[in-house]
């Protein structure tokens, strides 16, 4: 533990130190010397590609990939033309932008993905260089080419090419240059000779840093922190200028008394820093420099390749990979040597305490009167989580939880978490994974990304493990692993269908939000349609299969599943790509075995096309629904031909259908349209259209009496309606003779109570009077009552010995019938006696 | 019985929310088309809307003028033409027309689409085959719930019984499982779910889906069980007169979206007036689920107490009756509208309905009911075509005679439909093709006896594959099996027992005692016996799809016993007012309170008017 400061050099207030990450997996003939490299941030993978200049077409360079801690994740010998820069994307893929503008994109596999052009003008002028950067925007590019022009990419996956003004009086390339983005605008910076420049999309623009003095020299190289809100200008004369990007203020100036560029020039800094400084190599030489105008120098000996991150700088050389850092304030309040903070006596507490020594107490004590044990927790905790070596982290988080014993009101989330998070990040840190990330970037960078970043490189176990040790909701944690996992495993060519199928269902089973159709898409993306059809099996939601299977050309299946998943709107659809797909008498066919989608379609085709729907009853030789569409059809038509015309078609398929009965009811129908129109030829009655009731009614009305009586015989119109009907409507004309005429035409079928009630509708209740005594006896009584004749009503009931009758018409007595309700009353006593 | 034990009903959950959404989304939708715009609404969303947004409202988002889609060309000067409409096939064509005619004219405007409750794929192949899609946006409001009252929620969707249950295009089922999911998002997690009926059924099914799909919060459960019936099980019930207050108001002046337009005869006066019916109104709420025979008393009684309300101000010092005009006068006054107008109204019903003919209407559907005096029924329901009483209750009383006695005799069959057929014209062969499809009317199949016929549709419902019944089959399983299911469920009571309407004793009192209507009767049982079993005769008779599932999170649901006793039951093609009063009598009776949601009121004529299809 006394030795924790051992690698910590003090820099004005500050300090640094340089942590091993690594000792490098790989093994390099030649080290990093004539080699492109490319790294990425956050622990991310290099590329190296070897000798790139030799342009001899027989000897090909070498491309490699590597994982940050130099384990080999792929190798491949470089068959395109000249690299002029390697880079990485936000997203883990390889940017390769060769001398011609074009820019080619690997995954980290090494397998080649796509490529884009910077535009065709650089294929003359060839590009020069090239850098690539990252934005809130995403990962972009920027090329300077031959004819001294700059051209900007800011988000290759939507690429827009800008191409930026000329600057005035420069030949060939800057002396140094870099991208800054600010302000939501990217710029490029560029110096030639003692001059700097701003170019934007408008215009070049010169400007000078405030404070750096004329006789400084020409700035050589330039470099801009991870937040884009520091530059760094070095000059030919050793001048080492730094201030903010946006050329406000300065920092500090620093002379490096070296007259030679530096190798390399990155920031090493860190959010909250206390003082930003930056780091410059040279072939021997690692320099950090502060604001103090102090500097500390570390010796190398291979060539190294510097790595800005958000926190730090990583070195890498051909043997061993470094983090430089500043000593996080809270390391430096516990560790630096005789340090009276909080956490530093916490942790000197629990040495004592483990010593079973009663110093512990005494320590213990002190923090506690200054009541700081919470604070001296919370150090603890936090410079755990700055600690690189586990033993360090193990000490400080027992020393955490040691204080958490005297604290009563403590919430251990913070702790709780941060254990967890160490164990993650100790497990990511190893040799064989190599995302050597601190925990600053780690929460910067997220955990959903980390998973990501897991999962883009195949650690699906590793992945799985920390989703359920951080107890991540199964939809964004274990499934989605799962999803990546099976999307890879259906595209390894060595495995049969079978054998995939069987993994993915065995892995996969049914975790919640796990789509199977989109493993199966992949699998047909792929080329694999069996596989496809296999994995969609197991797809639990049919609506989900529906997509996939009309793309795979499985439209009979894709139909069954539309059906199955109830939702109407995806039969439709795929009923619409069937119709277009097929030709008609295969459509109907398949249409025949669904009857849900038949359904469906028949209702479409009643409002839409009604054609159609008539060539499906045929196909199906539906002879009663054909026959009822034509009886439809004739309602629709206005002219009487064609309205006849179509019944007979419903009368012919009615027909075959052996529907006697409607076959009589339609040509009945077809007897009395005609009727109709000759009636309305002659007589101008407006019958056409009229039921055969209406009918009767309307020649009733006009006194046509022959016709009527003729369609009640040919049409056999039952008595009792006729009888109804001419009642009715005799009555309303107030042709009372005739009425009587009629009612004694023959015996009444409707009986003569019907006479009696529409004589009195019709408020004719002497006419009423007329039919009472042609009632039946059992009706006599109702009779009676319907013209308001008590009496005789009562007469009647009594005749009749009905007690009920009796009943009714005691309930219509009024006050007034004294004498009549004692006649009543007594009838019944009578009745009711025997 | 369960007088002893009653239990205070539940508070009911506050269902104003359910507008509160619908009315935001729908001004979030009008600000997409942000500028002055003419606002075509589709006629029956007219009183939905109304319940919804005034006329301010949408004035305040820039509607300039608003239209009835009336399916002919517009006159409208606008730049913006905004459609609310329901996604019918129709409608789009029109809006294709409106448009077309524009181009046409060389008239540029913007169009936009708002579908309720979803719009549908065929709507969008309809404006891409007119080629005007490009032209229109479309959105959707996805109004799917409307509080018709403190326990009652309507889809407003009347084409739901016939697009479902007669044209076999499943559509609207998703519709209906994306209420229940808004529901269950908003006042679940229901622990227990029943229900019967296929399409039920798949409502539940995809229902499941949209909660598997979406999130879940846990949250305090304000509606503990739900119910889900599909109206094909039952037709006996909505084809029967109705006799109850609230019921004999739609039959007679027919409620649209709780609103009654009173005629003059009602108001006595020579204007006609629009009354909202709900629980708001007192008078009203008093009545609506009482036998028509009890309102009169009721009415009565409560003008005398009125008028003794109204006498207190004699003999009252100017101080008394200064807080009386303040505080009192209003609420009676407002109380005396109310009465006059519901005494009104039940004059009206008084000489409309205790005629001769309506007492022996009523006689024999109650007949018809218990299967006695067929015959009588049959020339009751023959002299009834004869006199042309009406073209609607004719078919009305012709289902029930053939559902309750399993079919009609061939013999009578065929006079029947030669009589309707003269009588109302020959396009009604079509009207019977439907009713026959759907096993309201049919005819008994000679050589088959009930046995047989009964083991078959035994077999077919057996069958997994019996969602791929064809048509003719179906119609064969669509066998009512009526009587058997009252002998079982004893839903006729003995007529030989005094029933006091007053002090009613079961459900049946909704038909003055004759009949126990069937869909309620199988919601007490199954909730009496939390599922199904002992019910399996009955379920067999019914043609099964029926399930009971327990929730998914099942945790500590028993602690919360008032959510459990909010009962939501959702009929799927619509239901009456008789039976919600039904509903509410055995949620008295059992300490329940029903949550009624369906996919509109129907009754009787509503429903054998769906199925007509003379007018195409």
């Amino acid at each position: 533990m006394a030795f924790i400061t051992a690698n910590w050099n003090p820099l004005g207030e500050a300090f640094y130190r340089k942590t091993e990450l690594y000792e490098m997996c790989w093994n390099l003939r030649d080290g990093l010397r004539d080699s492109l490299v490319a790294t990425a941030p956050y622990g991310g993978p290099i590329a190296l590609l070897r000798e790139p200049h030799r342009r001899s077409p027989s000897s090909r360079p070498q491309l490699e990939i590597y994982f940050s801690s130099g384990v080999s994740v792929a190798s491949f010998p470089w068959k395109s033309g000249p690299v002029v820069h390697l880079g990485w994307t936000v997203s883990d893929e390889l940017l390769c932008i060769q001398e011609d503008g074009s820019v080619l994109i690997y995954d980290l596999f090494g397998s080649f993905k796509r490529h884009f052009n910077m535009g065709l003008e650089v294929v003359q002028s060839q590009v020069l260089e090239a850098k690539v950067f990252h934005s809130p925007y995403g990962t972009g590019i920027a090329i300077v080419t031959g004819s001294s022009r700059f051209t900007l990419a800011t988000n290759i996956e939507d690429l827009k090419l800008r191409r930026l003004p000329e600057v005035p009086g420069l030949q060939g390339k800057p002396s140094s240059w870099l991208v800054l983005s600010q302000d939501r605008q990217t710029k490029v910076l560029l110096s030639v000779g003692p001059d700097l420049f701003i170019l934007d999309n408008t215009a070049c623009t010169a400007v000078v840093p405030p404070g750096l003095s004329p006789q400084a020299g020409n700035i050589i190289q330039m470099s801009v922190s991870f937040s884009y809100k520091y530059l760094a200008l070095f000059t030919d004369t050793g001048h080492l200028w730094t201030g903010s990007s946006n050329l406000q203020d300065k920092l500090s100036e620093v002379e490096t008394k070296k007259s030679t560029p530096p190798r390399q020039m990155v920031w090493c800094r860190r959010p909250k820093s206390q003082q930003p400084s930056v780091v410059l190599m040279w072939d021997k030489l690692l320099m950090v420099a502060g604001v103090c105008q102090d500097t500390i120098q570390f010796p190398i000996e291979d060539p190294c390749v510097l790595v800005g991150e958000l926190d730090g700088v990583r070195i890498i050389s051909s043997s061993s990979q470094e983090l430089l850092q500043e000593v996080p304030l809270v390391c430096q309040d516990i560790f630096k040597i005789a340090s009276m903070a909080p956490g530093a006596l916490l942790l000197e507490a629990h040495r004592e305490y483990e010593k079973s020594s009663q110093k512990a107490d005494e320590y213990l004590r002190e923090i506690k009167e200054q009541s700081m044990l919470g604070e001296a927790v919370r150090q603890c905790v936090e410079a755990a989580g700055h600690e690189y070596d586990s033993n360090t982290q193990k000490s400080l988080l027992r020393a955490a939880s040691f204080g958490k014993c005297f604290l009563t009101d403590f919430n251990p989330d913070v702790f709780v978490a941060t254990c967890r998070e160490l164990r993650v990040l100790n497990a990511v840190r190893e040799s064989a994974v190599g995302l050597p990330l601190t925990f600053t970037q780690f929460k910067q960078m997220t955990l959903q990304v980390l998973i990501d970043r897991l999962v883009y490189r195949q650690f699906y176990p590793l992945a799985i493990e920390i989703c359920r040790y951080l107890k991540i909701p199964d939809y964004q944690g274990v499934s989605r692993v799962l999803k990546h996992w099976a999307s890879c495993k259906v595209q390894q060519k060595d495995l049969t269908d079978e054998a995939i199928a069987k993994a993915v269902c065995m892995k996969v089973g049914d975790s919640p939000g796990v789509s199977y159709s989109h493993i199966a898409a992949k699998a047909y993306e792929c080329g694999r349609t069996e596989l496809a059809i296999k994995l969609l099996d197991f797809e639990a939601r049919s609506g989900e299969q529906v997509p996939l299977l009309l793309k795979m050309k499985r439209s009979q299946l894709a139909l069954s599943k539309a059906v199955e998943s109830g939702d109407t709107d995806l039969v439709y659809t795929v009923v619409t790509y069937l119709k277009n797909e097929m030709n008609r008498g295969d459509f109907f066919m398949t249409l025949r075995n669904q009857p849900v989608a038949l359904s469906l379609y028949r209702k479409f085709c009643k409002l839409q096309e009604q054609d159609t729907l008539k060539d499906l009853y045929n196909q199906d030789d539906d002879h009663q629904e054909l026959a009822n569409f034509y009886v439809t059809a004739s309602y629709r038509e206005k002219r009487l031909e064609s309205r006849l015309s179509l019944l007979q078609s419903a009368v012919d398929e009615y027909n075959k259908a052996k529907n006697e009965f409607s076959v009589k009811a339609t040509e009945d129908e077809i007897r009395l349209l005609r009727f109709q129109r000759r009636l309305d030829d002659e007589k101008g009655a407006g019958l056409l259209g009229l039921s055969l009731q209406g009918t009767m009614e309307a020649l009733l009305a006009l006194g046509l009496n022959k016709q009527a009586e003729q369609l009640y015989r040919d049409f056999r119109v039952p008595d009792k309606r006729y009888w109804w009907l001419k009642l009715r409507s005799l009555a309303e004309k107030e042709e009372w003779e005739e009425l009587e005429k009629f009612s004694k035409s023959k015996k009444s079928p409707i009986g003569y109570l019907a006479f009696v009630e529409v004589c009195v509708k019709s408020n004719n209740k002497y006419e009423a009077k007329k039919y009472v005594s042609k009632v039946t006896p059992e009706q006599k009584v109702k009779a009676h009552l319907a013209i308001s004749d008590l009496e005789g009503a009562a007469d009647a009931a009594i005749e009749r010995k009905n007690e009920s009758e009796i009943g009714v018409v005691l309930s219509r007595c009024s006050t007034n019938d004294r004498l009549l309700m004692d006649k009543l009353n007594r009838a019944r006593n009578s009745i009711a006696k025997k | 019985m369960a007088h002893s034990i009653r239990r205070d009903s539940p508070e009911l959950p506050d269902f104003s929310l359910l507008k509160r959404l619908a009315r935001d989304q729908l001004i979030y939708l009008l600000e997409q088309l942000p500028g002055k715009k003419d606002l075509f609404i589709e006629a029956d969303l007219m009183s939905p809307l109304d319940r919804i947004a005034n006329v301010s409202t949408l004035k305040q988002h820039e509607v300039d003028k608003l239209y009835k889609v009336e399916y002919k060309p517009i006159i409208s000067t606008a730049d913006q033409l905004c459609f609310l409409i329901r996604p019918r096939i129709k409608t789009v064509k029109w809006i294709c027309d409106v448009a077309n005619a524009d181009k046409a004219a060389g008239k540029l405007r913007r169009y936009k689409i708002i579908f309720t409750p979803q719009k549908f794929y065929a709507c969008e192949a309809v404006l891409e085959e007119q080629g005007i899609i490009g032209d229109v946006t479309t959105d959707e409001w996805s109004f799917y719930l409307l509080p018709l009252d403190d326990d009652i929620i309507s889809l407003e969707l009347p084409e739901f019984f016939r697009d479902n249950f007669l044209a076999g295009d499943q559509r609207w089922v998703r519709t209906a499982g994306s209420a229940l999911h808004l529901l269950h998002s908003l006042y679940g997690p229901f622990s227990k779910i029943y229900g019967i009926g296929r399409c039920s059924k798949m409502a539940y099914e995809s229902w499941r889906e949209q909660v598997e799909e979406g999130e879940q919060r846990a949250r305090q459960a304000e509606i503990g069980k739900v119910f889900l019936i599909d109206r094909d099980v039952d037709f006996v019930t909505p084809l029967c007169s109705q006799v109850v207050y609230e019921g004999l108001v739609d039959d007679i002046f027919r409620i649209k979206c709780g609103c009654v337009e009173f005629g003059p005869d009602v108001t006595s006066s020579d204007k006609s007036i629009k009354v909202m019916l709900n629980s708001q109104d007192r008078v009203f709420n008093e009545i609506r689920n009482e036998h028509f025979s009890n309102v009169f008393g009721f009415l009565s009684q409560k003008a005398r107490n009125l008028q003794t309300a109204y006498d207190k101000r004699r003999g009252m010092d100017i101080k008394q009756m200064k807080t009386f005009v303040s505080e009192e006068l209003k609420g009676l006054k407002q109380e005396h509208r109310l009465l006059s107008l519901h005494i009104g109204a039940s004059e009206s019903i008084m000489k409309k309905k205790t005629k001769q003919d309506f007492q022996e209407l009523l006689k024999t559907e109650h007949s018809l009911l218990e299967g006695f005096e067929i015959r009588e029924c049959i020339s009751f329901i023959e002299e009834h075509i004869n006199r042309q009483v009406s073209m609607i209750e004719s078919l009305r009383l012709l289902c029930l005679l053939s559902i309750t006695e399993n079919g009609l005799l061939p013999k009578d069959y065929r006079s029947f439909k030669a009589q309707y057929l003269q009588s109302y014209g020959v396009d009604h062969l079509l009207t019977f093709a439907n009713l026959r499809q759907l096993g309201l009317l049919v005819e008994q199949q000679p050589g088959e006896t009930l046995t047989v016929m009964e083991s078959k549709v035994g077999k077919l419902v057996n069958d997994k594959t019996a969602g791929k019944l064809t048509d003719a089959f179906s119609s064969l399983a669509k066998k009512s099996n009526f009587r058997a299911l009252s002998r079982r469920l004893n839903l006729v009571p003995k007529s030989d027992e005094e029933y006091d309407l007053r002090v009613p004793r079961d459900m049946a009192y909704i038909f003055s005692g004759a009949y126990v209507p069937l869909s309620c009767k199988l919601i007490e049982q199954v909730l009496e016996r939390d599922g199904w079993t002992g019910l399996e005769e009955v379920t067999r008779l019914l043609n099964g799809h029926e399930f009971a599932v327990t929730g998914s999170n099942g945790v500590d649901l028993r602690g919360k016993g008032d959510a459990q006793r909010i009962i939501l039951v959702m009929f799927l093609g619509g239901c009456t007012f008789s039976e919600i009063s039904a509903l509410r009598f055995l949620g008295r009776e059992k300490g329940y309170k029903f949550i009624v949601v369906t996919t509109a009121i129907t009754s009787s004529s509503r429903l054998i008017e769906a199925l007509l299809d003379n007018q195409v």
